[in-house]
């Protein structure tokens, strides 16, 4: 290895395991993005419109404008990572020519793809992908994904899904890990989440997904953020929970401390007080308002 | 502290030594090397500051206690940052005479591998990861490995650091080269 390489599967992941720990905020404009470096974030999501605004603008949800992403990429020294619609490869390729550090193949976003994802492993910039589950979870990364969250549900300050989520992939890879020396199961395995025996070998022997895996979905308080990472979360997404909250810079603030300190309940107590309104948050009434159905093949 | 602490711990561990995730003060009293982890630096130097660490840390290096950084850890133990570093407000360790700057070889899509001679270790695979660099080496530090324009790694005496991320391989040379600190 004389030459220099780039790309390469190490440098991808390796990415995301420097974010662990962290929170990742999402912002629309660089005054957010300015806010949430301020606060500790690890890193922004550069989108046009947060979830809740989404679902209650409703229309198609696209990538950013590149020009509000690129002031967003000059306003902080952080990493700055910017959502794609699932299977929009042109999409994704404008955010890679715009140099960002991670392109989100997100369900958020109105799905320009109901068949494929992106063929991630064709980059240079690493993905991170949206799972409810190992199966769906397996299937990205052998696209090529360095990273996954939890799909949760986006835009409703409702933690339930995020917890669902966690809970199913962590009851699946004990399932693999406890069978980890049995060929035929991790063999029925690997048909049933239809991906490379070999992976789902890592996976069983890792005892964990083999990337780093975040919460995202749903997080609207510190308790939730640390709710999540006691479930497992190698670190949190906070959408419309930070910038829908009354006091935005307050919150920001407190759920970073809450992920940091996510085992220590007398400093969450100390972050949990004053906050101001969070975000409203909303019950959805059906499964055709839920964003996590999307991408699931 | 946040990044790549599980990682340095795992290869710790396989050198057959005992790791202890430091997040507060209380922590330091019961390890005898620390390591900096690989991170966002903006982020990890608000937390060593948040969590009352800042003091302690840079006291044990002052008084020879041994400290390795790598990627956000090489940023912290400099003495001097870049335009950067000023405008995010960042505090430093100030214990290493280096001047650094953050993100040298520019943003993910430039990050790189690649097999570099680093002190004594021939060949060692040197994976750079939105890194910083030392531009100016002074007074008593001494450069172990250098890229392009850039002193890579350093040391002076217990103090070590590098831009590149030792953890993310199989290559335990420069974590042994720590420990030999001890």
């Amino acid at each position: 290895m004389v030459k220099k390489m780039i790309g390469t599967t190490r440098l991808k992941e390796g990415f995301a395991k420097m974010q662990k720990g962290g929170v990742i905020m999402d912002v629309v404009n660089p005054q957010q993005a300015k806010l949430a470096e301020k606060a500790g974030a690890v890193a922004v999501m550069s989108l046009h419109r947060v979830p809740a605004d989404i679902r209650a603008e409703g229309g198609i949800a696209r990538m950013a404008d590149p020009l509000v992403t690129g002031k967003i990429m000059e306003a902080v020294t952080i990493p700055v990572m910017a959502k794609c619609r699932i299977g929009h490869f042109a999409e994704a390729q404008v955010l890679e020519a715009l140099g960002v550090d991670m392109v989100d193949e997100s369900e958020v976003l109105t799905p320009a793809d109901e068949e494929n994802h992106i063929d991630k492993k064709k980059f240079t910039v690493p993905f991170v992908c949206g799972a409810r589950n190992l199966g769906e979870a397996l299937r990205r990364i052998h696209e090529g994904a360095a990273m996954i969250r939890t799909k949760g549900e986006p835009g409703t300050g409702n933690v339930v899904e995020a917890v669902r989520h966690m809970n199913v992939m962590n009851s699946e890879i004990r399932d693999l890990a406890r069978n980890k020396h049995n060929n035929t199961f991790l063999e029925r395995k690997a048909h049933e989440y239809r991906v490379p025996l070999q992976l789902v070998q890592k996976t069983a022997e890792m005892g964990r997904l083999p990337v780093v895996n975040f919460a995202a979905g749903g997080i609207a308080t510190p308790a939730d953020a640390a709710l999540m990472m006691q479930l497992g979360a190698d670190g949190i997404f906070v959408g419309s929970g930070i910038f829908k909250a009354g006091n935005p810079e307050k919150f920001a603030r407190a759920i970073v401390e809450a992920t940091r300190n996510y085992d220590k309940p007398e400093i969450l107590l100390r972050v949990s007080k004053g906050l101001g309104e969070p975000m409203k948050g909303t019950l959805l009434e059906s499964d055709r308002e839920k964003m996590q159905l999307r991408g699931t093949g | 502290m946040q990044g790549a602490v599980s990682e340095h711990m795992h290869v710790v561990e396989k050198l057959g030594h005992s790791p202890v995730w430091v997040r507060n003060k209380g922590d330091l009293e019961a390890i005898r090397a620390l390591i900096i982890p690989g991170g966002e630096s903006t982020t990890i130097s608000k937390l060593v500051e948040l969590n009352d660490l800042y003091g302690q840390i840079r006291r044990m290096g002052q008084s020879g206690f041994p400290i390795f950084g790598t990627c956000a850890g090489l940023i912290l133990l400099a003495k001097k940052g870049d335009g950067e570093v000023k405008r995010t407000g960042q505090k430093l360790l100030g214990l290493m005479d280096t001047q650094i700057t953050r993100n040298a070889f520019g943003r993910q899509r430039e990050s790189f591998e690649i097999e570099l001679d680093v002190g004594k270790m021939k060949n060692f695979p040197c994976v750079f990861i939105r890194a910083p660099a030392i531009t100016k080496t002074f007074g008593k530090c001494k450069p172990l490995a250098k890229f392009e324009k850039f002193v890579v790694a350093a040391e002076q005496g217990n103090l070590l650091a590098t831009s590149f991320h030792p953890e993310l391989t199989e290559d335990t040379r420069v974590h042994e080269y720590f420990i030999e600190k001890i």
